[in-house]
């Protein structure tokens, strides 16, 4: 469904966007880590909050995963509930 | 046995050797337990993001835990009723890591650069609101 939606907008659209792909796929991607602030930190928004997937590419597989890292490095401390 | 990575928050005012002794000592009860730590690390005073229990910094260490369910649930029960423990998690992994963490590799580098690289601001608190949603 989503390849099919994707041709119907390209068709209708001047300009096209690239698909992204998930950056947590393929050969040399990074390894999910709650312990990895850096990584964790390109997921969340200023709030604090985790981004969805829809906005970060990530798969939904990996979505997952990086949203239990990220809730795993709130518990601990290293990562902000909220900010403000 | 199964293989856990542990981490524990101590109090800020205890001292980094006091913190040690305190491993020692959870060390000690998971080998009475039958298991062994294969690796331990410090991560040293950190600022948390947010009070726990009142404070604003905890010493962090970490434990690799390769011990029964027993031992560890004992550890467990022994850092809840102790105070300077501000906070534990155990974590079941399928294979504990080689070599120091994401965290102790870190230090190394630069601790902060820019904390966004991406031109993307937040926009409010909502993403993408009701509109329905946008594929890239």
């Amino acid at each position: 469904m989503a390849i099919r939606d994707l041709t119907t907008t390209q068709a209708r659209r001047p300009f096209q966007r690239r698909r992204k792909t998930c950056p947590f796929s393929g050969p040399n991607a990074p390894k999910i880590d709650y312990k990895d602030v850096r990584l964790l930190q390109r997921y969340v928004s200023e709030r604090g909050k985790i981004v969805p997937s829809r906005i970060t590419a990530v798969s939904a597989l990996k979505q997952r995963e990086l949203a239990r890292a990220i809730k795993r490095a709130r518990f601990i401390g290293i990562r902000p509930y909220a900010v403000q | 046995m199964a293989l856990y990575e542990h981490i524990f928050l101590a109090r800020q005012d205890v001292s980094a050797q006091q913190v040690e002794e305190l491993t020692n000592q959870f060390t000690e009860v998971l080998s009475q337990g039958g298991g062994k730590v294969t690796k331990t690390e410090y991560w040293g005073l950190k600022t948390l993001s947010y009070r726990i229990r009142k404070n604003r910094k905890a010493h962090y260490s970490l434990l690799n835990i390769d011990a029964p369910h027993t031992a560890v649930a004992e550890m467990e029960r022994q850092m809840r009723i102790n105070e300077d423990i501000l906070r534990f998690m155990t974590i079941r992994v399928d294979e504990l890591e080689e070599g120091p963490s994401a965290m102790m590799q870190k230090r190394d580098r630069d601790d902060r650069d820019g904390d966004r690289r991406d031109g993307r601001g937040d926009r409010g608190d909502r993403f993408g609101g009701d509109r329905r949603p946008r594929r890239f």
